[in-house]
């Protein structure tokens, strides 16, 4: 936890210092480049890998009762069996997290009134299931509102998304709701790991790292914005000229600018190689893409050695002979056999 | 590979969002400067350039708020120079202009403040 914690200070302290003392182009220019490069190769191999690796059998999580007679109610999403099942079941699963919204939670009590005794409880729980779309949902919603800086003139479906997220009207610049969501979501998906014991326990760097990362990223996005500011209109040339393959000068660009821009190519490095690759992970899941639909259809391993079958006429051809001295009864006898 | 179509479809989809703002940069118009027009008559405004570049919109948040909710219409500036607070009869004084100066680096950067539902825009009072 720590550890990772240093190491996103460190990307941080290095970018700052670096673009301080004037190699900001470093941080500003090649690191972009290259950071996407890899983002779009990692994740492009990342996905033929997936597609390369055969399911030969129906692996689907069922939550509900499979296809059965014609009298017993099927679960159509949670255990879908048709192609527009997984199509519905997909889709809430990508936009609605359906799956943690299920998500429960045990807990032994010393006294359950049911057994008057101890005993272990489940109980349902949405925490993780609340944070986790509003983390998802804000970061999606501040990512798009980004594309300010890239677009000249900006589309007005960004205006629109801005009014929406700072329709308080608190401050100048305006505060939009989302940026804070988002940090509150983090801290809380931080929190789980630390507060809880059986997560703390299974909690690894490769966890850490990413949260402290998009930590790291929404605090000097809102630091940007709202308290350490850089004039936006310089950084759009900046941006503009690096959408164009024709960079310009760096000067006059604050340091905690590179800062943010080093911590989100250190994402996006980052994220081809690491659970990070859920994004394009949820489509390839098995046990959320397939349909349940083995009792109708015959799954055969593909690499299955061919088998090899001794039958029972070729085994009485083989030792009839002997069988016939043994007195064993035959379907053909020796003599007929023979002809 | 296996399910081909589906997954060279997402890839497909995947690069050309990944990629979108190329794309856009590309297609759309360049944005090398912001283009705005400076006031003619005065050269220097109540702080200094990059204070204002960056904090103007702090600046004029303190305004409104000393004005109105703290009765305070006198502001002192970094270089001891008094000045009246008042968006109308300081501010715009000299930044007549709002097409050319104000809307410049907004428009481009989609900044929409609510200046306006409370104060008039300069040039279209008369």
């Amino acid at each position: 936890m720590l550890l990772s914690l240093l190491l996103v200070l460190l990307i941080g302290a290095v970018a700052w210092a670096g673009s301080a003392a004037g190699f900001a182009p470093l941080f500003g220019v090649a690191l972009p480049y290259l950071a996407t490069a890899v983002f779009i190769c990692g994740m492009i191999w990342r996905m033929v890998y997936w597609a390369k690796s055969p399911v030969p059998f129906r692996i689907p999580t069922t939550g509900g009762q499979e296809q059965s007679l014609a009298f017993i109610r099927q679960a159509k999403i949670d255990c879908p069996s048709t192609r527009a099942g997984v199509f519905a079941r997909m889709v809430l699963e990508i936009l609605l997290f359906r799956s943690l919204f299920r998500n429960t939670q045990a807990d032994v009590r010393a006294h359950l009134p049911a057994s008057n005794g101890p005993g272990t409880i489940y109980y349902s729980s949405k925490w993780l299931w609340c944070f986790a779309l509003m983390f998802h949902y804000c970061f999606l919603l501040v990512f798009l509102r980004h594309f300010r800086f890239f677009a000249e003139p900006v589309p007005a479906w960004i205006t629109c998304l801005e009014t929406l997220d700072g329709i308080m009207q608190i401050g100048a610049p305006r505060f939009f709701m989302t940026g804070a969501i988002l940090l509150v979501a983090l801290l809380f998906l931080l929190g789980r790991r630390l507060f809880n014991q059986r997560l703390r326990c299974i909690s690894l760097a490769n966890d850490y790292f990413p949260l402290w990362l998009l930590i790291g990223i929404v605090g000097t996005g809102i630091c940007l914005r709202y308290f350490d500011k850089t004039e936006i209109a310089m950084v759009k040339v900046f941006i503009m000229s690096i959408t164009h393959f024709s960079p310009v000068s760096t000067q006059g660009i604050a340091p905690l600018f590179f800062v943010h821009v080093t911590l989100v190519c250190t994402l996006l490095l980052y994220s081809p190689f690491s659970k990070l690759t859920h994004m394009a992970g949820v489509f390839f899941s098995p046990t959320r893409n397939l349909a349940n639909n083995s009792r109708q259809k015959r799954h055969i391993n593909p690499w299955n050695p061919p088998k090899q079958y001794f039958t029972y006429a070729e085994y009485e051809n083989e030792y009839r002979d002997a069988m016939a001295e043994a007195g064993l009864p035959l379907e053909k006898a020796p003599d007929k056999a023979a002809e | 590979m296996y399910n081909a179509k589906a997954v060279i479809t997402g890839i497909i989809v995947f690069t050309v969002l990944c990629t979108a703002p190329f794309w856009v940069g590309l297609a759309g118009k360049d944005y090398k400067s912001t283009g705005i027009v400076l006031p003619k008559d005065e050269k220097k405004c109540i702080e200094s350039v990059e204070f204002m570049r960056k904090d103007h919109m702090r600046l004029l948040n303190e305004w409104r708020d000393e004005a109105l909710r703290g009765e305070n219409r006198v502001y002192t500036a970094e270089d001891g120079k008094k000045w009246s607070i008042s968006l109308q009869n300081t501010c715009l004084k000299c930044h007549s202009n709002y097409k050319e100066f104000c809307d410049k680096c907004h428009t481009a950067n989609s900044v929409y403040p609510y200046c306006w539902t409370c104060h008039i825009l300069p040039g279209e009072s008369k």
